[in-house]
């Protein structure tokens, strides 16, 4: 029985109508959904498993897998892409050998596209750990990488 | 702080916040929005407060939303006069306070006019604003979007007591409906009229919905008002709720907007506060409860049907709306969901009348429509413009045209569900009829102005790519369609296309757009047809001659070394990451050795002598 | 009851039915994969996509699953519109699963012998009508399979891709699915459901020895009904026999 799992619960009153909302506190404290975290909420909110897990696959948001320590976001919004947002992305996926959606091997990184971040004059714009770095280059951004621990 | 309890209370409030301002005093104001965050405005503004907390009631220091001028960040506008320094740096401050305490001019970092070379002082005169008419948006940089009083400092909630105090429902959707206000979200709905359908829809508890879930890649201009003025927002929603007669309203805001979701947030926590939100609205005895719900990482959520059943908790899977949202929406009850921008044009119509609202604008489509300029553009940022303006004025007189010199190509509209348009139409007045009519849409606001660098068939794979991975799966014509189109696009641009090839995305484009389930795969194809009809020939150079125009499609250019050009300095050859560059010794050209080459792009950008050449 | 018109012919209807149940009992064929009278309808296949006029004279394509009846409403099964994105659709089909006899014949009466595009997995067999999850939800109640994923990744599948815990066996999945692409087994006392993960012990009848049904399924019609707990000791053959 996890108790940050309870407290979310709690806050959110059991109601089934906030279970993304739910998912999304969950994720952001274990940075994945664990399973036994999930079958607590079925239990919780009387939601079958099967459901659970078609939305937790359906969104982008989720993921069921232990993320890496550093968590990459690569813009390829229309407005990146159109700047060389591409070549930026291979280069990162040629650094750490992993594509979008993938979290390598020693669990250092996850690397997700996401489309607009929002800052489309800084395009190619990525954000790692919460900190955005525009105007990338192919070797900005490997050099950013090369300086995660 | 009591809550409010009629009108009067909200006035005697406004005076007392007023009187508690100096409005001859210097205020020093730093853009907080996302996009000039990235460029480090929460260090400058840390630095500024440090420096000026010695000087604490001479000079004011305030965090606002963002300015739209993105490409200048971070933004710092001095009050009373507006003076306007761009990229500004933590190092820059100890000299602009300086220059406050002096009544001095900090030159260096005023804005430079590039086509005309002269710095400009003001804000509002640096042609990216002046050419703009910034009803919606102008607020942001006035006011902190975490403090009320700012809000209510400019007059803000006004519009709530006249409708709560002096209108009746049906009059305030009566003037709705006058005003020919239409959706902001992309589909251009006359507001009125969902607004009374919702009303005279049998079924309790009606909903009141705003739709935060911007997913048009390029596009972020829900984001900056939700960001930077999130009230603007709220007051519309309080108003569209009192008109339809709902009591619980949801604001739907993607994940992937960290800074909208606290700022509204807080907002939500004032407005209750102060009584603008929640038991008894300014003593009317209308109630109102809202709260804010996260979208999961789905584009497909914008989609209204979608967005109600990831509401309801289900997947974002849309249903036919056979029978509208309208009349059943969330949990099968009358809905009314608007985009933010539209929830934000309710208190201008409300406080200004229809009549003045009808004043701005084409003849089917009024008011102003704020349109994120990204891309190819000098000046990015954020632009709000009448309706009727053309596509020329915005790119040019106020996006100071296309980088580098480059030559314009064409500019997409709509996002992933609209075209691309040519230069032929660059004198179009903007307006939801006219894009419809030359193949594209208005879309939410997104226009992403592209050059003759960009290869047409890559990004309609793009947009065709985006959409594949967003579809929902549901429907056959969405979720086959797409992948087929996809992988036919992908052997165009890598060298593998068949003549026939534009004949079957075409005819697959009619399944789509007859046969889909919603309007992402009704409208998905629109990239593609529209890159058809206009840039035909780039696609017969794909498939037929095996060539890229742009020079972009990797599997058809390569790269190779202008001898005369390399001095053999061997960065390049370094800097490959598949050691295809050959160094022939020290001041003989390098050789890049194609069969290796995975076309990276690495050696053209490292390369400070420009010795590598793309074909 | 309203007036409609289905291909010329003029037609009584219930309020609150859909085109395609008012066609259907009169005989008027539309194809479909995705609708089963059990479940309510989804919309999915795009197949029963019909074209109709309203009384306004506005007219348009819809999945006639879904629409409801309305006074004055004119349809068309087979008009040019209408068999163009039927021909649309099936092309799509076929070329998701070319080996699924079902999907061959349907697409074959419509004039469609090969697909056009070349098939990700050509032993694909599910097309997604999500029927076997509907009827597992809606009619069982068991709620053990889901459709999991999105876009062209989406599938029917037991939770965490492993196994239906919450299954029963009763095999309704099995029943409805259009293109028999969930299969099962009976052997050794046990039934295996390989597309869910599933293996469930088979009750054994008292009195003959056959295997009938899965226990997990009986307990749960038990429950379900509250009915007596030896209600399924014996088969049905042999309940017939001993006059229950």
């Amino acid at each position: 029985m996890d108790k940050q799992v309870k407290a979310i619960l709690k806050k959110y009153d059991n109601r089934k109508e906030f279970l993304i909302s739910i998912l999304q506190d969950v994720q952001a404290i274990h940075h994945y959904l664990p399973r036994e975290a999930l079958q607590q909420i079925s239990d919780a909110l009387g939601i079958p498993m099967s459901r659970i897990y078609s939305v937790a696959t359906f969104f982008k948001a989720f993921s069921l897998e232990p993320r890496g320590k550093h968590l990459i976001n690569v813009c390829v919004g229309t407005a990146c892409h159109v700047r060389g947002s591409v070549k930026v992305l291979e280069s990162i996926e040629r650094e750490i050998g992993i594509k979008p959606g993938e979290t390598d091997s020693g669990l250092k990184f996850s690397l997700d596209a996401v489309n607009c971040l929002g800052c489309c004059a800084l395009g190619p714009v990525m954000v790692v750990d919460g900190a955005y770095h525009g105007k990338l280059s192919t070797a900005k951004a490997v050099e950013i990488l090369k300086a995660c621990d | 702080m009591g809550r409010l309890k009629s009108p009067g209370e909200l006035a005697t409030l406004r005076q007392a916040i007023l009187a508690k301002r100096d409005p001859n005093r210097p205020c020093i104001t730093v853009c907080s929005g996302t996009g000039c965050s990235a460029y480090g405005s929460e260090k400058v503004f840390a630095t500024f407060e440090a420096a000026l907390s010695p000087l604490k009631g001479k000079i004011d220091l305030r965090r606002t939303g963002c300015h739209g001028f993105c490409e200048r960040g971070t933004m710092v506008v001095i009050y009373p006069d507006e003076v306007c320094y761009v990229q500004v740096q933590p190092e820059d401050v100890p000299a602009i306070v300086a220059s406050v305490r002096n009544g001095k001019i900090l030159e260096r970092l005023l804005y430079v006019d590039p086509v005309t070379g002269k710095k400009i002082t003001l804000e509002p005169e640096i042609p990216f604003y002046r050419n703009q008419q910034r009803l919606i948006f102008g607020n942001n940089r006035r006011i902190d979007p975490q403090s009320i009083e700012d809000y209510i400092a400019l007059g803000g909630y006004d519009a709530l007591a006249k409708a709560l105090n002096g209108m009746t429902p049906e009059q305030i959707v009566g003037e709705i409906k006058k005003s020919n206000l239409r959706g902001r979200g992309g589909a251009g709905f006359p507001t009125g009229t969902k607004w009374e359908t919702v009303r005279n829809a049998p079924g309790e508890p009606k909903y009141v919905i705003v739709n935060c879930d911007e997913g048009d890649p390029g596009a972020y201009m829900d984001r900056s008002l939700m960001e930077g003025n999130p009230h603007s927002v709220l007051e519309g929603l309080v108003i569209g709720a009192y008109a339809i007669g709902s009591h619980e309203g949801f604001i739907y805001i993607r994940n992937e907007y960290p800074l909208a979701v606290e700022n509204v947030g807080i907002a939500l926590r004032q407005a209750e506060e102060y009584g603008l939100l929640g038991e008894n609205i300014l003593g009317s005895g209308f109630n109102l409860k809202v709260v804010i719900n996260r979208g999961g990482g789905a584009f497909v959520c914008g989609e209204s049907t979608a967005l109600m059943a990831s509401l309801e908790g289900q997947v974002g899977e849309p249903r036919a709306k056979y029978i509208h949202t309208a009349v059943s929406g969330l949990w099968e009850k009358p809905s009314c969901l608007n985009n933010v921008e539209t929830f934000a044009n309710v208190p201008l119509i409300i406080t200004n009348g229809a009549d003045w609202y009808r004043g701005i604008g084409t003849e089917r489509s009024k008011g102003t429509k704020i349109f994120s300029l990204v891309g190819k553009v000098n000046n990015t940022g954020l632009v709000e413009v009448p309706m009727g303006t053309t596509l020329r004025e915005i790119i040019y007189n106020i996006g100071g045209g296309i980088r580098e010199g480059k030559r314009f190509k064409a500019v997409q509209t709509g996002g992933p569900s609209g075209g691309m348009i040519p230069e032929q139409h660059l004198d179009l007045p903007i307006d939801f009829d006219e894009l419809t009519r030359v193949g594209s849409m208005m879309g939410s606001g997104g226009m992403i102005v592209m050059d003759e660098s960009t290869c047409m068939v890559d990004i309609a794979r793009y947009f065709i790519s985006f959409l594949e991975e967003e579809s929902c799966g549901k429907c056959v014509p969405c979720r086959e369609g797409l992948l087929h189109m996809r992988e036919i696009l992908d052997d165009i641009c890598e060298g593998r296309g068949k003549p026939g090839d534009i004949e079957v995305m075409m005819r697959l484009s009619a399944t789509m757009k007859d046969a889909a389930l919603c309007a992402l795969g009704q409208t998905a194809p629109n990239p593609v047809l529209s890159s058809i009809h206009y840039f035909k020939d780039e696609y017969e150079a794909h498939i037929n001659e095996k060539r890229c125009p742009a020079k972009v499609c990797k599997a058809l250019i390569t790269y190779s070394i202008i001898d005369e050009k390399c001095p053999g300095c061997g960065i390049c050859v370094k800097n490959c990451p598949q050691e295809a560059i050959e160094s022939q010794g020290k001041k003989k050209p390098a050789v890049i050795h194609s069969e290796n080459c995975v076309r990276c792009g690495i050696c053209y950008d490292v390369c400070r002598l420009d010795a590598i050449e793309v074909e | 009851m309203v007036t409609i018109n289905i291909d010329g012919r003029d037609i009584q209807a219930k309020e609150g039915s859909t085109v395609f149940e008012v066609a259907r009992s009169r005989g008027i064929l539309i194809p479909a994969l995705c609708n089963h009278e059990a479940v309510k309808p989804y919309g999915a296949c795009r197949l029963c996509m019909v074209e109709i006029t309203t009384k306004d004279g506005r007219s348009r394509l819809v999945t006639s699953c879904l629409y409801p009846v309305e006074e004055g409403l004119k349809v068309n099964t087979k008009s040019e519109k209408v068999l163009s994105v039927r021909r649309g659709v099936i092309e799509l089909l076929l070329s998701r699963c070319p080996q699924v006899r079902e999907i061959q014949e349907l697409a074959r009466s419509l004039g469609v012998t090969k697909p056009p595009f070349k098939a990700r997995n050509k032993d694909e067999d599910c097309i997604l009508c999500g029927l076997c999850v509907r009827v597992c939800a809606e009619v069982v109640g068991a709620n053990a399979i889901s459709l999991a994923n999105r876009g062209t990744k989406k599938e029917a599948a037991p939770p965490f891709h492993e196994t239906a815990e919450a299954c029963i066996g009763c095999l309704s999945c099995a029943f409805v699915c259009p293109t028999g692409a969930i299969k099962a087994e009976d052997e050794k006392g046990y039934r295996v459901i390989p597309r869910w993960g599933v293996k469930l012990k088979l009750k054994r009848c008292k009195a003959c020895g056959y295997h009938f049904a899965p226990e997990r399924q009986l307990e749960y019609m038990i429950e379900k009904e509250n009915l007596p707990s030896d209600s399924f000791d014996h088969c049905p053959a042999c309940r017939a026999k001993m006059g229950q």
